[in-house]
């Protein structure tokens, strides 16, 4: 055992911070004696989800609520009735794009429908060279969730091919099923506690739309960083 | 006077009168208004959710020990180094000693306000280390070895062609007026940077008690490829960003991209619960985590204005700030600009210093509705008025008050008083707003209104 010193930093911020919270604030909307608006029971988010963006509760509704999210993004959005639509998709994009090689990871979608392409493939599973993955035209993966409140997609470290495949190829393509998508945020994030527990991948990043700038004079430009382009292929 | 105050005086006389600043900042935020209404306008209700996002900080900050013991706890046990540092002197210790040990030469950075609050980059750069910043704005503002001018929008200061101007100097590009070849200078050269260095330092928006994760929010990708590529990570965050649970970044990540951008979602919300995880093929092989208290402390110790720790800094109150608008980011000489940065500065760089911030407000209250998690930002400015007037009292004001005081309370002085400004008004037009001019503050910018020729009183009597 490593002897500690008498009083630790975290011990003298947690300390401050004790101190300071003996003394109680009012609650929001209560500043000068007003009573709140109404009392919540629970946590403010389990009631919250009316207020929010609207979700749609069929799966047709969020379909199209992915796709006015997507128009309005500038994700390109496909939704075919088969795998085998899917894979035209991809071959198309592929042409469109002139792409010499790709990047995935090993997966029950991406496997196959990478293959097909018949261009050289890069799968990052058990380590690859970054050099090699930032001269690929696209980065293929897989995803959990589409969230048709945000037009976002849900991707980790564990399963869509690490941190690096969703954001460094100039051309990020998600390859989906139907089942996959949820209404709204509120259900992305209960799917992900439900799938992991507590066992969660390092990392989770919702992506709403290919990678944008405003920087410049508010000027929306895309690909600032990752992506270009976005694709999201779901049948 | 103090020093913060003059620099304060005079650059808000220079940027007030600058129309180029005025064209660029109203067309700019023109924009964001526009924007920012049709999406909350998208909301159920803009602001029940609002209330709900207050209750929740509320929660967190009221208990704030319990959840940022649990935070740090949680992501201890996935292999993340948790570093707590009570001041910046500290924070930029741990930091440098943590580069130190790696052996590193190069870092990249995304955007983080806490990092300009330490004076970071300073640190590293003194100490012999090259630091890119990654964020475009912030990328553009550190070649110009200058501040962010806003804490959402960096550079919303300059021009396309002040930025082509300072491409063409720095990076050696060749001229354009287009933003989208713009961005592709800068994207160029900072592709290079991220493959070659030994670690990333970000911020972060969120810190999420339940599971132990922060969480990024971005537009760019450049948060994802500052956690993704160099070996190490260090995450720099203040201790006010606790929320408690992860489902309620689904009421917080719409809020802050509708508030903070007029967008419905930011481009990337990525929550990183620690360093590579066995099975994963990339990401860093070590996470450091450092808490900043900075003074934090102070400000929860003062239960009237604890709230303004609830900021999550989306900076809608700099948006429709009409005196952030006219002065501008810079003038205030602060990392934190804008009502929320007059709020909270004087208890983060003492209050005598920076009161004058609290006076720069038409306490108009457009702070205050703007605000997405519903600080009492315009009340609070008065309180730290009253603050100020209580800690150090103006000798002059009270004896101002005094003598106003004593004369109105005897009328047959009010009456003589009366008579004499009246006699002496027409005569005032000759020494308005000059030196000799006994109420110059006043009337140097205003119109002085012209005294009745019969007061009130009179022409009660004459009518009777």
């Amino acid at each position: 055992m490593v002897e500690e010193p008498p009083m630790t930093e975290r011990e003298k911020i947690l300390g401050r911070i004790r101190e300071a919270l003996t003394v109680d604030a009012p609650h929001p909307g209560t500043h000068g004696g007003h009573e709140p608006a109404f009392h919540f029971k629970g946590r403010p988010v389990q009631v919250a989800q009316p207020w929010l963006p609207p979700d749609g509760s069929t799966l047709e509704e969020q379909v199209a609520r992915f796709r006015t999210a997507s128009t309005e993004l500038k994700t390109d959005f496909h939704f075919v009735e088969s795998a085998e639509a899917a894979a035209a998709v991809l071959a198309r994009i592929r042409d469109a794009g002139h792409w010499r090689r790709v990047a995935t990871h090993n997966g029950e979608l991406t496997t196959t429908a990478t293959a097909a392409l018949g261009l050289p493939v890069l799968t990052v599973d058990g380590g690859y060279d970054v050099n090699a993955l930032e001269a690929c035209d696209a980065g293929i993966t897989e995803c959990d969730a589409l969230v048709a409140q945000t037009g976002s997609v849900v991707v980790n470290s564990r399963n869509a091919g690490g941190r690096a495949l969703s954001v460094l190829p100039p051309h990020h393509v998600v390859l989906a099923r139907r089942e996959q998508m949820v209404g709204d945020l509120t259900a992305a994030f209960a799917l992900i506690k439900q799938r992991y527990g507590a066992d969660y991948p390092s990392m989770i990043s919702f992506i709403t739309g290919p990678s944008r700038t405003g920087d410049i004079e508010r000027i929306l430009v895309l690909g600032a960083h990752g992506p270009k382009q976005l694709t999201v292929i779901c049948h | 006077m103090t020093a913060p105050v003059q620099d304060f005086l005079v650059q808000a006389r220079i940027v007030a009168r600058d129309l180029r600043h005025r064209g660029l900042i109203q067309r700019a935020l023109g924009k964001y208004e526009v924007a920012r209404d049709r999406k909350q306008a998208a909301f159920g209700s803009w602001q029940s959710a609002r209330q709900a996002a207050a209750e929740t900080k509320w929660d967190a900050i009221n208990h704030l020990d319990q959840y940022l013991d649990q935070f740090a706890q949680r992501l201890e046990a996935r292999g993340t180094k948790v570093h707590w540092a009570s001041n910046g002197a500290q924070a930029r210790e741990i930091i440098l000693g943590i580069i130190k040990s790696k052996g590193a030469k190069s870092i990249i950075k995304s955007k983080a306000m806490t990092a300009e609050e330490i004076h970071l980059n300073d640190a590293m750069e003194q100490a012999g280390y090259e630091v890119v910043e990654s964020d475009l704005g912030e990328f553009i503002v550190q070649l110009r070895h200058e501040p962010p001018y806003h804490i959402v929008f960096p550079a919303m200061h300059l021009t396309r062609d002040e930025i082509s101007d300072l491409f063409q100097r720095k990076l050696g590009s060749a001229p354009t007026n287009e933003p989208e070849e713009l961005t592709m200078i800068a994207r160029r050269a900072l592709r290079e940077k991220y493959l070659t260095a030994d670690i990333g330092i970000t911020g972060a928006n969120f810190a999420i008690a339940e599971t132990g994760m922060i969480s990024i929010t971005e537009n760019e990708g450049n948060a994802r490829l500052t956690a993704a590529l160099p070996k190490t990570m260090i995450t720099l965050l203040g201790i006010e960003k606790v929320l408690p649970e992860l489902a309620d970044l689904a009421l917080f990540l719409p809020m802050l991209a509708t508030a903070g951008a007029g967008q419905t979602m930011t481009g990337y919300n990525t929550m990183y619960g620690g360093p590579r995880q066995p099975g994963e093929c990339d990401g860093p092989k070590e996470f450091h985590v450092v808490l900043l208290d900075n003074r934090r402390t102070e400000l929860l110790a003062d239960p009237e204005q604890r709230d303004a720790l609830h900021c999550i800094r989306c900076g809608a109150c700099l948006n429709v700030c009409p005196i952030f608008r006219n002065v501008g980011g810079h003038t205030y000489g602060t990392t934190y600009s804008g009502p929320v940065g007059s709020v909270i500065t004087p208890h983060l760089r003492g209050l005598q210093d920076w009161k004058h911030l609290s006076a720069s407000s038409s306490l108009c209250g457009a702070c205050t509705e703007a605000c997405p998690v519903k600080i009492d930002l315009h009340h609070h400015l008065l309180h730290n008025r009253r603050n100020a007037a209580t800690g150090k009292p103006s000798v002059l004001e009270r004896l101002a008050y005094h003598a106003f005081a004593f004369v109105a309370n005897r009328p047959a002085l009010w009456l003589f008083g009366k008579e004499v400004a009246r006699l002496f008004q027409p005569l005032h037009v000759f020494v308005k707003g000059s030196y000799l001019d006994p109420a110059r503050p006043w009337t140097a910018t205003r119109d002085t209104p012209e005294m009745a020729p019969e007061s009130f009183k009179e022409w009660w009597r004459n009518r009777r």
